[in-house]
């Protein structure tokens, strides 16, 4: 039995620890914010300009000029603050965000993570991401284990175009948890019920188990 | 009365519009845009529109317009998803695209407007970003070195602003504006509330006025909301 989207996503919010600074990418990272355990307190960043986001409003507070990156209406948290987008990715490459979690397409068992574009599909552009993985301090990628084809995810060498070279430092997918080794993926959690020979099988590059 | 505040938008922007214009416009997608602007662009009819915005509009709307119309040869930006006008002129060859990672984008513009030449930036390194620019390693670390960007026109809206031109932002809407209006030979600047010099407390100041060339008022604005989402009360 390998884990479900929401288990993917609260064994992503274990990552998430106290007192942390966390940026969460669109898509399935944005859910993570719903599963960080009560105790445990961040900041989260949003790089449109906002530390301290907070919940979706209540329909009656709704703002159109505080929104997250995905455009998604959002809330401020008290102590929250706003600031220019410069600003914003300072924070993001001056190694001031703790914390990334983000999607993936591919990622290397030597850090490099594609992203952002497939060639041939209909180009969206990379936003924020390459500033991201390349900026924050650490880059944790939540993404399925094989591509819909059953091609891997975790691979020796990414095809696809590159986000940022040498960035992520652990993977989570339905399988297990995976850490970088350089030139083989750790293996450092397994999904209850998943064996080694599927991991194994389901990964295009070398792993070694903890 | 300061000469900064105009009567209308269309007062402001006048003897700035003409084809081939670089035109930088504030906003994230949809929120925080200056629609009043965008409004007098579109019905300028000036063409041959070089775009320096994070988006260029989104579902149809905002800068998309100008799309819409055939006035935009050149979008400078970092995301285009959403943009069905801008993927169908794209991929017809209509229109140039230049992408930009978002913080480099940002900081090409805070550069155009802060006097820097360029600068070196560890992002899109090893990436298509990178491709014919000039690579340095510097203390063990590889860097992309990249070039201002400036404009003729700045348009941005802000919460409030005073006749001297400062202006104060409400929530996310600050993003690219305040360095894009430093970025721009003029700045016209759209305010929801035009106050008097002074209640603006300096310290409340996000853009200090002398980047503003020209204000305008605009009380209403239609605040389009691309993703509505909200959570039930009694919820956590």
């Amino acid at each position: 039995m390998s884990w479900s989207r929401d288990d993917m996503v609260k064994r992503a919010a274990a990552e998430v620890r106290d007192g942390l600074i966390v940026n969460l990418g669109i898509g399935l990272p944005t859910e993570v914010a719903n599963f960080i355990p009560p105790g445990v307190n961040v900041q989260l960043h949003s790089e449109n300009g906002l530390l301290g986001m907070g919940p979706y409003p209540y329909d009656d507070e709704v703002d159109p000029q505080l929104i997250n990156a995905g455009k998604q209406t959002v809330t401020a948290l008290p102590g929250a603050s706003t600031f220019d987008s410069a600003l914003s990715f300072a924070m993001i490459r001056g190694g001031h965000v703790d914390l990334a979690i983000l999607g993936g397409l591919e990622v290397a068992c030597t850090g490099d993570l594609a992203n952002w574009t497939v060639p041939g599909k209909l180009i969206t552009g990379m936003g924020g991401a390459m500033d991201l993985a390349a900026g924050a301090k650490r880059v944790v990628v939540l993404q399925s284990h094989v591509a819909k084809d059953g091609k891997p995810k975790l691979v020796a060498q990414v095809t696809l175009p590159v986000t940022a070279l040498a960035c992520v430092h652990r993977v989570i997918t339905e399988l297990g948890v995976f850490d970088v080794g350089g030139d083989h993926f750790v293996c450092v959690e397994r999904a209850a019920g998943v064996s080694t020979e599927e991991i194994t099988r389901g990964t295009g590059a070398p792993v070694t188990f903890e | 009365m300061s000469g900064k505040v105009y009567a209308s938008v269309d007062d402001a922007l006048a003897g700035v519009l003409r084809d081939g214009l670089r035109v930088m416009s504030g906003g994230f997608g949809l929120s925080g845009n200056a629609e009043a602007c965008i409004e007098a662009l579109a019905k300028s009819g000036v063409k041959d529109l070089t775009i320096i915005s994070n988006n260029c509009g989104n579902q149809g709307q905002g800068l998309a317009v100008l799309l819409k119309n055939r006035q935009v040869r050149q979008v400078i930006c970092s995301f285009i998803g959403g943009n069905p006008d801008l993927a169908e002129q794209y991929l017809a060859g209509t229109v140039k695209v230049e992408l930009n990672p978002q913080g480099t984008f940002a900081e090409r513009i805070r550069a155009g407007g802060a006097g820097i030449g360029g600068f070196y930036t560890p992002t899109g390194v090893g990436t298509i970003v990178a491709e014919g620019k000039e690579i340095r390693e510097l203390d063990g670390r590889k860097y992309v070195f990249e070039r201002p960007l400036r404009a003729d026109l700045a348009i941005v809206r802000a919460a409030v602003g005073d006749e001297l031109g400062n202006l104060r932002f409400h929530r996310t809407s600050r993003n690219f504006s305040p360095l894009m209006a430093m970025a721009a030979d003029v700045t016209v600047a759209e305010v929801d509330r035009l106050v008097e010099p002074g209640e603006i407390d300096p310290d409340d100041v996000h853009l200090p006025g002398l980047f503003v060339k020209r204000i305008v008022e605009v009380p209403t604005h239609k605040n389009v909301i691309e993703f509505r989402t909200t959570r039930p009360r009694g919820a956590k």
